[in-house]
């Protein structure tokens, strides 16, 4: 039983592009503030760190398809691809923000900075990995990768857990913000392997379930 | 002969201690004048100071920089929290108890403190974090207040003390509190009676705003920003190295010492470069080169000789 009404099928392709564009409009507007002075006294440092927040927010959202399904019902698979590419595309911007902006494409002290702090090398191998997650979210790729494709998807969680960490890692003091983005990452990652006796458990408790859950 | 007899007066009629304190604190108020009119940054009051030698004439921190980028995590941990948070804190009365090892342990109403000779300071600030300011800071030497009373042989630390006012500090409150209060830092005798150490009143001309460390704070231009505790209301010499507030939550990253070193990194970001805020823009970051004791070791590098400054970080 879900409260949220479903959405007429005809929708389905217009709202995923929806989503999109409402996806990329943080990014736009804080660009915007940003170019007009609107960020306050330190507005790169700002930019960068309100992308990297919302690239963990899509990663959040992308992780919760699943258990949103398994828990409450609701079947929002069709936007999964969407949240993850939407995450690929804020962990883009984040790092060339960071590269060009606040660094300065000064190529010396960034080489130094990946390979001295964790977090930074930790972020960049997050990005790193989802480039072949990106490069294959297309219904052909899916097609033709057959099984192997989930198996290389289950990348995104280590991804996820490493997106955390960095996140960690790059603050001063673990404060009201950071703690509720990990923790709900955290969340997300440990429902993982809960997962198959949760579903037994329930499909043991209400066959129709079992079947929707399939 | 009638016996006098004080009159019964009523608990009703008593004035409460708040009513009262509020009323003294109006007429010492208005007494004061402009002098005091408000330390409070809607309110801030115009202080005059002599020029030091001490000032560099680098370009200054546009004031608005200056007092909307703080850390100052009594009022929260976003850099706009001290300036958004702090409207409901009180500086006025203050007083600075100054104890321990000392010959003349006595409190300092910050009435004293203001008529101390003042002295514009323009330094340089480093915050850890890796980005900088210059700030035109109004002063005295806290030697001078030292001095005062009279510090006994056997003192070889000072250790200062932040007020604690969870009714008027957001961050004092609540679920999520980063640090423990009240903040708590400390010096070297040496590194207190140093010239470039001050006690802080006022910046850009007029007193400080609470988001800057009303109505008093410590300012050591060639240690990182979190050394140079704010509002502070208690100061005590003491024989042994004091407990300092980042120290206790990270000893591994925040060091005693905390001078500014491009050569000796935070364990989780490079010191070597820093960012100047208030100049470049969005598309122009202003980074530059961290200069050893945030460029003040022509003064101060003696106080290390021989130390080994990766050790002692």
């Amino acid at each position: 039983m879900t409260v949220i009404p479903s959405l007429s099928r005809r929708l389905h392709g217009p709202s995923i592009w929806a989503l999109y564009v409402i996806g990329l409009c943080p990014a736009a507007w804080y660009f915007y503030q940003g170019a007009t002075g609107g960020l306050g006294v330190n507005p790169v440092k700002t930019f960068e760190h309100l992308l990297g927040i919302w690239a963990l927010r899509f990663l959040i959202a992308t992780l919760a398809i699943t258990p949103l399904r398994d828990i409450v019902g609701v079947n929002w698979l069709r936007y999964r691809r969407a949240l993850g590419l939407l995450a690929f595309y804020y962990v883009v911007m984040h790092f060339s923000v960071w590269l060009i902006l606040d660094r300065g494409l000064e190529v010396s002290s960034i080489a130094g900075d990946i390979v001295k702090r964790p977090y930074i090398t930790i972020g960049i191998v997050c990005l790193v990995s989802l480039v072949p997650l990106a490069v294959t979210s297309n219904n052909w790729s899916i097609r033709r990768l057959g099984p192997r494709w989930s198996k290389l998807h289950q990348l995104i969680y280590p991804v996820a857990l490493g997106g955390a960490l960095h996140y960690l890692l790059a603050v001063k003091s673990v404060t009201f913000q950071p703690f509720v983005h990990i923790g709900l990452v955290a969340v997300l990652l440990a429902y993982r392997p809960l997962r198959k006796p949760f579903l037994a458990w329930k499909r043991g408790g209400n066959p129709r379930v079992a079947r929707a859950g399939r | 002969m009638p016996v006098y007899r004080p009159p019964h007066i009523a608990a009703s009629e008593i004035t409460p201690r708040q009513v009262y304190m509020s009323r003294r604190k109006f007429i010492g108020t208005a007494a004061a004048g402009a002098f005091l009119a408000g330390a409070g940054s809607a309110l801030a009051a115009p202080l005059t100071a002599s020029p030091s030698r001490f000032s560099t004439d680098e370009k200054l921190t546009p004031k608005e920089a200056v007092t909307s980028y703080n850390n100052f995590y009594e009022f929260g941990t976003a850099k706009s929290d001290p300036a958004e948070r702090s409207g409901q804190f009180d500086p006025l009365p203050w007083s600075v108890k100054v104890d321990g090892l000392v010959g003349k342990p006595r409190e300092f109403g910050i009435e004293e403190l203001m008529k101390m000779p003042l002295e514009d300071r323009v330094y340089r600030l480093r915050c850890v974090e890796g980005w900088s300011m210059v700030i035109p800071w109004i002063g005295f030497p806290l030697a001078a207040l030292l001095d005062q009373v009279e510090p006994l042989g056997s003192a070889k630390y000072v250790s200062f003390e932040t007020v604690v006012r969870p009714e008027e500090m957001p961050g004092q409150t609540g679920f999520f509190q980063p640090l423990e209060w009240p903040y708590v830092e400390g010096l070297r005798l040496d590194e207190a009676r140093h010239p470039l150490t001050i006690l802080s009143v006022g910046l850009y001309g007029e007193t400080l705003p609470n988001q800057n460390g009303a109505p008093i704070r410590l300012i050591v231009p060639w240690k990182y920003g979190f050394k140079s505790i704010k509002s502070i209301v208690k100061i005590s010499l003491v024989e042994e190295q004091p407990e300092t507030t980042w120290k206790n939550s990270n000893a591994r990253e925040y060091g005693f010492y905390s001078n500014v070193n491009p050569e000796v990194d935070h364990p989780r970001w490079s010191q070597a470069t820093e960012q100047r805020i208030g100049e470049g823009g969005f598309f122009s970051v202003a980074n530059r080169p961290t200069l050893k004791f945030n460029g003040y070791a022509d003064e101060v590098a003696g106080l290390y000789d021989g130390m080994d400054l990766k050790a002692n970080f």
